[in-house]
């Protein structure tokens, strides 16, 4: 008997017998040691912490104004604006290059290529910076726009994988009933696809929100350029490692937030009878592979 | 044109950090990640925590604020090295949970009867994952790897913003001495094309070689 076949997990494979009392205490052994390294290790960290005075007051007391708590509320919420704005309109353009990408019309199924393959091998942040010093645009439509063509195309992608994944007799079926192309795609290939594709689609969006942070570098006014102004005050001490460990866990939680409902997305969909003629991808962003999964 | 041959060395100097950069980076990935992964499906309990900590917080930390925290941050720990060691680190410590769960995840496509027949066989531990497993498992993981891997030079611009010495920072230099601005972007975007590009290239020539469907 594996170990794995006894516990239930029917996803791993089985790697180990189930271990014997010799081996438990073995492990057990092992499981206090490696406990007691890591415990030291944080330890550790926090001895350095208080030994560079990193929990003083003055280092924290900026934090109880209320100018600052607003600076970072405004700084999270032009944050999440640009999140917003990016993702919506990352979902369009990925549906309509998505198009575009299954049009059987030669002229604009090459665009469409050509424009989702340039964008996803093109590092986002060449593409805001390009916005932003190039063609002099504001910071935020500068972040959005580099946010949503390289979102954009990845979701393009991932749509057609979707589409794609359809199981073929419902395409044939639907042709057989009279319908038209549009008609089989809006009717019956895209709802099933985007209900495949979902828990792929939210951990893409997790990504742009990722993403949002790059509006640091071009001086937008978002979570961490709040941070960092926080954290360049002369009058408190220059509290920068205070500000990492509020902005941290904030940043982090939401972008968790996000990933598990991405995954309680794939496990709902699975359940789903909606979903018997099509496959639910795992909640994992997009491939940026060119010539990925076909 | 002349933005390139003009000033080519200089160019050549921001292509080379880009690549230095991806390399180190990469390597320190791949082996982080081989042992994230080693931990994740490991008998003892605290080592699978640990990687799913380190997993789960990595994956869903900003790489800006990763940066933010690395660069400016450890140098406060009274830890002085090159900006280019410490853009390393983020970028290797960053990229390591997305390989660790590549390999996982390839880990995991490999039927279970093959891990059965080798314990059934007698074979421990070590051997069933060395000798059965992960030979399987390898040819699998190409795609997500190399596709985890051009994610990992294309983010390698954000060093270039925090003044270590890479293709995107060139721009700064070259916007100075007043050549335009939008044929420097091109050059910038054709160097980044040949290091994404031959990165797929040689992934496509890995699975063309090793890669099987299941």
């Amino acid at each position: 008997m594996t170990a794995h076949a006894l516990q239930g997990d029917l996803e791993s494979t089985a790697l180990y017998d189930l271990p014997g009392p010799r081996t438990r205490r073995r492990h057990f052994l092992y499981g206090i040691v490696s406990t007691v390294v890591i415990l030291a290790l944080l330890a550790w960290i926090l001895y350095l912490l208080f030994d560079t005075d990193q929990f003083t007051a003055a280092k924290w007391s900026p934090f109880t104004y209320k100018g600052i708590q607003e600076l970072l509320l405004k700084g999270l919420g032009n944050t999440l604006k640009a999140f917003l704005y990016a993702s919506v309109l990352s979902l369009v353009l990925g549906a309509v290059l998505a198009a575009g990408r299954l049009s059987v019309h030669r002229p604009v199924h090459w665009a469409a290529t050509l424009c989702v393959e340039f964008f996803r091998a093109m590092p986002v942040l060449v593409m805001i910076f390009f916005i932003f010093v190039a063609l002099k645009v504001q910071p935020l439509p500068a972040l959005v726009a580099g946010l949503t063509l390289y979102n954009g195309s990845v979701l393009a992608e991932v749509f057609r994988t979707g589409i794609n994944s359809v199981d073929r007799g419902q395409r044939e079926a639907a042709y057989a009933l009279g319908m038209r192309k549009t008609q089989v795609m809006t009717f019956v290939l895209a709802p099933q696809a985007v209900r495949a594709m979902l828990p792929t689609i939210i951990s893409q969006l997790v990504v742009a929100l990722k993403d949002t942070s790059l509006g640091y570098l071009i001086t937008y006014e978002e979570f961490l350029h709040a941070g960092k102004l926080i954290a360049s005050n002369l009058d408190y001490d220059l509290p920068f490692i205070p500000v990492v460990m509020i902005i941290s866990p904030i940043y982090i939680g939401m972008c968790m937030l996000l990933s598990w409902f991405a995954g309680w997305v794939a496990r709902f969909e699975r359940r789903s009878v909606k979903t018997e003629a099509v496959d639910v991808a795992p909640a994992e962003p997009g491939t940026v592979l060119p010539g990925g999964p076909r | 044109m002349y933005v390139l041959t003009q000033n080519f060395s200089l160019y050549w100097h921001g292509f080379l950090g880009t690549v230095q950069l991806t390399v180190y980076a990469s390597i320190l990935a791949l082996v982080l990640g081989f042992v994230m992964a080693s931990f994740r499906v490991a008998p003892v309990g605290s080592f699978r925590v640990f990687g799913t900590v380190w997993v789960t917080v990595l994956r869903n930390t900003p790489l800006t604020l990763l940066f933010f925290a690395v660069l400016l941050g450890l140098p406060r720990f009274g830890l002085v090295l090159p900006f280019q060691v410490f853009a390393v680190l983020a970028l290797g410590c960053y990229t390591s949970a997305f390989i660790c769960e590549a390999l996982r995840s390839g880990i995991n496509t490999v039927p279970k009867g093959q891990g059965e027949a080798s314990r059934s066989l007698g074979m421990s531990f070590t051997q069933t994952l060395g000798s059965v497993v992960l030979p399987q498992a390898f040819r699998s993981v190409i795609p997500p790897i190399g596709s985890t891997l051009i994610a990992l030079a294309k983010n390698s611009a954000i060093a270039g913003a925090f003044s270590v010495t890479e293709l995107l920072g060139t721009y700064k230099t070259l916007s100075e001495l007043g050549y335009n601005i939008i044929w420097t972007f091109v050059w910038i975007a054709v160097g980044y094309l040949i290091i994404t590009l031959s990165i797929s290239a040689l992934f496509n020539v890995l699975e063309k070689r090793w890669g099987i469907t299941r």
